[in-house]
């Protein structure tokens, strides 16, 4: 149906410019007028007028039919007696009516069902048609408007390029409502989920086992229970993990990326530079679901075996192989970031240095890198942000089980691991544990965002001081 | 210590430090080789299928169909006791125990392979043809040297017997090595020898092509809006933050924003490409307005100002002119953020594209998977045949991006002015 409607209006927009550029063309020859524009902008002024408004109002109108149909079609199926406990039987509910209504429900009907079924059809029919209706409407009053405007011989030009514009700035304004919608369903969810769950106890609670936590009634909630649930979702391991992890990819990546920026910058001829560079990047270009596997199942066992030969217990999915394969996936943040910021010290500073008798090391060493800190630093914050938020590597190679250690030959989870593990697969609705993952995502999306406000700041004080 | 003496010393500082840089770069650059030499060596094999060569007597009595069947009798008709008749006779079994040994040699799918025989040529009731079965997973795996065979019996998938039939195959060289269409047909499967990534191919195509479709145009407009007509404000600026701050968002957060809001609200179907394409297309569109900023920021206001002085309005100044020539290097910005694109596996995990698709998805509101999706769904599978399946979907993987990186860097040098 909506593709046949946005034909039609594809269809009628395109008819319209052909008319409103020979209408025009005509209209001048007639009435012996100058035209204010050239007549193809009357064309293009029919076109987005016919095509905008009816475009932007059944893209609304499909985004919320499925929605409202489901909230009425539930609410009258329960007027009529069916029960149901909480949102899972009520969606469950619903699917079986939209199945009956497509004919292909092969259980049971009972009449509640029926009925349902029958109203469904009912619905589909009045919103598909009222839908039609309206967008003849639209486009018959906006294609009136427009015509009336063309035939007063307006500015189009003019006209068109303020329509265009604001659709420019509407395309700008799709960054914020992403934005938006980030922190909206992350705020939705987590919100219910701290009122379970006390922000504190989830905060500093030292213990993660999620998949314990089976609540019967969300809405309530006994003492006895609390205690146990407090005890599913204690933060401090993840972030502990989290951290730990991202600590030993950062023992890889900083001092390999900034000896390699600093070779590339400083050292390197320029057809090195050119060949390297790139090849250097390639680390970056790799998915990281292909470090995941190399290090699940290349590194891991690699690092077992090894332990294995010296007599120590390595678990297959340590911290260690997860963070070493980050660290490596890493390296091209940090080396082309401190390579930027390293080029950008003035060579005066250099010059200053060689000319008191320092060797390049030296005037590395003791000029350029101070120098160049802040940019350095805020490289390297970068990285942790990007290494906290990595996902694949840690899912695949990495533990699942939370477990608060400081051994990199043991196993441990992370942030990442935990959403993952908790949203795969089928989730309950209004359970704590499906909430928990978005909370775990709330956090994580403050802790990057911090993290990137800093070292953007950083990066930006570091380069006005010396433009 | 003598001034000599000191000099020689930061002399060799020097040349450590020298060593210290050189040394990382090539550590970076052994990393990437032992990577991409891993991932082949272990893929390259699952290109090649093994097949055993089977005669198959098509008896009338058994198939209950004459020469001649319309495709629609073949389909109805049962293969399968003249597969069992057919197999069994690759090597003589004394009982039932070996009979069905020996059937496990072959693939699941055998009785297809057979039918498909008969649907192409459907003249052989009566006649003996040989067909190349597929070999069952454990078999193709030996056949490749992927197997350790001195491991004992019962720590093994394939019995001594099993052994034993397959070394006289490959002595009466019975044994093929084909070319693996299943790979690149086939959808997913539990039987590694079945297993391929057509489906993941069509379901990754259709979530760039959306992807691409929704991004390109937005991105565009808004670096245009953002570069060329945005005053500058409190709102441009918030803009300019959010798009930043967005480009460093954690991928996985994205799938949070879709789950919630793309499936939960708006209900649209889970485990599709079109969601995939549009949550791929929120994370992608701040990555690719960024070189688009950057590309129509190098054309030099000298060309704006030329076509505004000859009477162009600001929009024909900046459609005629700036657009297009800053237009090589938009693409190559959106193709370098397609190929990320092409990559992101986290987020469409949580949009329920690891479900376990047999089908290829025919429209983009099919389930369906995608290939990052299916190098993480076979590498937690246990059997040995999806570790070579897995570094062949990566290797398609690695060429579609090294095949995007060239396309961007060839666009970007061949139709990219340079302006001083």
């Amino acid at each position: 149906m909506n593709f046949v409607l946005i034909f039609l209006i594809t269809i009628f927009s395109l008819s319209l410019f052909f008319y409103g550029r020979s209408k025009t063309k005509s209209i001048s020859i007639e009435k012996n007028i100058k035209l204010n524009a050239l007549p193809k902008f009357y064309g293009y002024y029919l076109v987005l007028w016919c095509s905008i408004p009816s475009l932007v109002f059944l893209l609304i109108w499909t985004l919320f039919e499925p929605v409202i149909i489901k909230s009425i079609i539930i609410e009258t199926a329960a007027n009529q007696g069916a029960i149901f406990n909480d949102k899972n039987e009520a969606n469950l509910i619903y699917e079986k009516i939209k199945a009956i209504y497509a004919g292909t429900y092969f259980g049971d009907i009972d009449t509640i069902l029926k009925e349902s079924a029958l109203s469904y059809a009912k619905f589909i029919n009045l919103f598909t048609n009222s839908k039609i209706v309206l967008i003849f409407g639209i486009v018959i009053a906006s294609v009136i408007y427009s015509l009336k405007k063309i035939k007063n011989n307006n500015k189009a030009r003019d006209d068109v390029e303020v329509i265009l514009k604001g659709l420019l700035f509407a395309s700008s304004l799709i960054a914020i409502l992403t934005t938006l919608g980030i922190i909206f369903s992350l705020l939705f969810e987590s919100i219910k989920f701290f009122s379970v769950i006390n922000i504190f106890d989830y905060l500093f609670g030292t213990n993660w086992s999620p998949q314990r936590a089976f609540v019967r009634d969300a809405s309530a909630i006994t003492a006895e229970e609390y205690e146990e649930l407090k005890d599913a979702f204690g933060f401090i391991p993840l972030i502990a993990g989290t951290s730990f992890i991202a600590f030993i990819a950062m023992l890889v990546a900083v001092p390999v990326g900034l000896f390699s920026g600093i070779y590339m910058a400083e050292y390197a001829s320029l057809k090195v530079r050119r060949i390297s560079k790139p090849i250097i990047e390639i680390l970056a270009g790799i998915p990281t679901v292909v470090y995941g596997f190399f290090a699940a199942l290349t590194v891991g066992p690699f690092f077992r075996q090894i332990g294995e030969n010296l007599g120590l217990t390595v678990s297959s999915e340590s911290a260690l192989a997860a963070g070493l394969i980050m660290g490596i996936m890493i390296i091209p943040y940090v080396s082309s970031l401190s390579d930027d910021v390293i080029n950008s010290v003035p060579q005066s500073l250099r010059d200053g240095s060689y000319a008191v008798g320092a060797t390049k090391s030296e005037t590395i060493k003791k000029v350029v890198i101070p120098a160049a800190l802040p940019g350095i630093i805020g490289s390297v914050l970068l990285a942790v942000s990007r290494a906290i938020g990595e996902t694949m590597i840690v899912v695949m190679a990495a533990g699942l089980a939370a477990n608060l250690t400081i051994n990199p030959l043991e196993s441990t989870t992370t942030i990442t691991t935990q959403i993952v593990m908790i949203l795969v697969g089928d989730q309950e609705f209004d359970s704590p544990k499906t909430q928990s993952a978005f909370a775990l995502g709330l956090t994580l999306f403050i802790a990057t965002l911090v993290l990137n406000y800093i070292a953007q700041r950083a990066v930006k004080k570091y380069r006005e001081k010396y433009d | 210590m003598t001034k000599e003496e000191r000099l020689k010393k930061r002399h060799s500082a020097e040349k450590r430090f020298r060593f210290y840089g050189l040394a990382s770069i090539f550590l970076a650059l052994l990393f990437v080789l032992i990577l991409v030499h891993n991932i082949f060596s272990k893929g390259s094999s699952a290109f090649m299928k093994t097949a055993i060569n089977v005669e198959v007597f098509f008896d009338q009595e058994l198939l209950e169909i004459k020469n001649g069947a319309s495709d629609d009798e073949i389909l109805e008709a049962d293969f399968f006791d003249i597969t069992i008749e057919s197999l069994i006779k690759v090597y003589p079994a004394k009982n039932v125990e070996e009979e069905d040994a020996l059937i496990e040699l072959f693939t699941t799918d055998a009785e297809i392979e057979i039918k498909r025989a008969f649907l192409e040529n459907n003249n052989l009731i009566g006649k003996k043809i040989n067909l190349e079965i597929t070999a069952s997973d454990d078999i193709d795996q030996l056949h490749k040297g992927n197997y350790p065979r001195d491991i004992p019996e019962d720590r093994r998938r394939i019995s001594d017997f099993q052994l034993v039939i397959y070394d006289n195959l490959v002595e009466n060289q019975k044994i093929i090595k084909n070319f693996n269409n299943y790979f690149f047909k086939n959808g997913d499967s539990r039987d590694p020898e079945l297993a391929g990534i057509g489906g993941a191919l069509i379901g990754s195509f259709y979530s760039i092509i959306i992807c691409l479709l929704l991004a390109f145009p937005v991105a565009v407009l808004a670096s245009i809006y953002l570069e060329e007509f945005a005053p500058k404000n409190k709102i441009t600026d918030f803009i300019e933050i959010n798009i930043n701050n967005l480009a460093a968002v954690p991928s996985i957060v994205y799938g949070l924003l879709a789950l919630q809001i793309l499936l939960a609200t708006i209900q649209l179907p889970r485990s599709t490409p079109l969601v995939a394409g549009i949550t791929l297309a929120l994370m992608t569109l701040p990555r690719i307005i960024i070189p688009c900023r950057a590309s129509l920021k190098a054309v030099p206001p000298s060309i704006r100002e030329g076509a505004l002085a000859v009477g162009a309005s600001k929009f024909q100044s900046v459609f005629h002119h700036v657009v297009p020539l800053a237009l090589p290097g938009t693409l190559s910005g959106t193709i370098i953020g397609l190929a990320q694109a092409l990559g992101e596996t986290a987020p469409l995990i949580l949009i329920g594209m690891v479900a376990f698709v047999v089908d290829i998805p025919s429209t983009p509101i099919d389930p369906s998977s995608s290939l990052p999706v299916q190098v993480y769904l076979w590498s937690e599978s246990a059997e040995r045949g999806f570790v070579e399946k897995t570094s062949a979907t990566i290797m398609m993987l690695l060429s579609f991006l090294i095949v995007m990186n060239f396309l961007a860097v060839y666009l970007r040098q061949k139709f990219e002015k340079r302006w001083n």
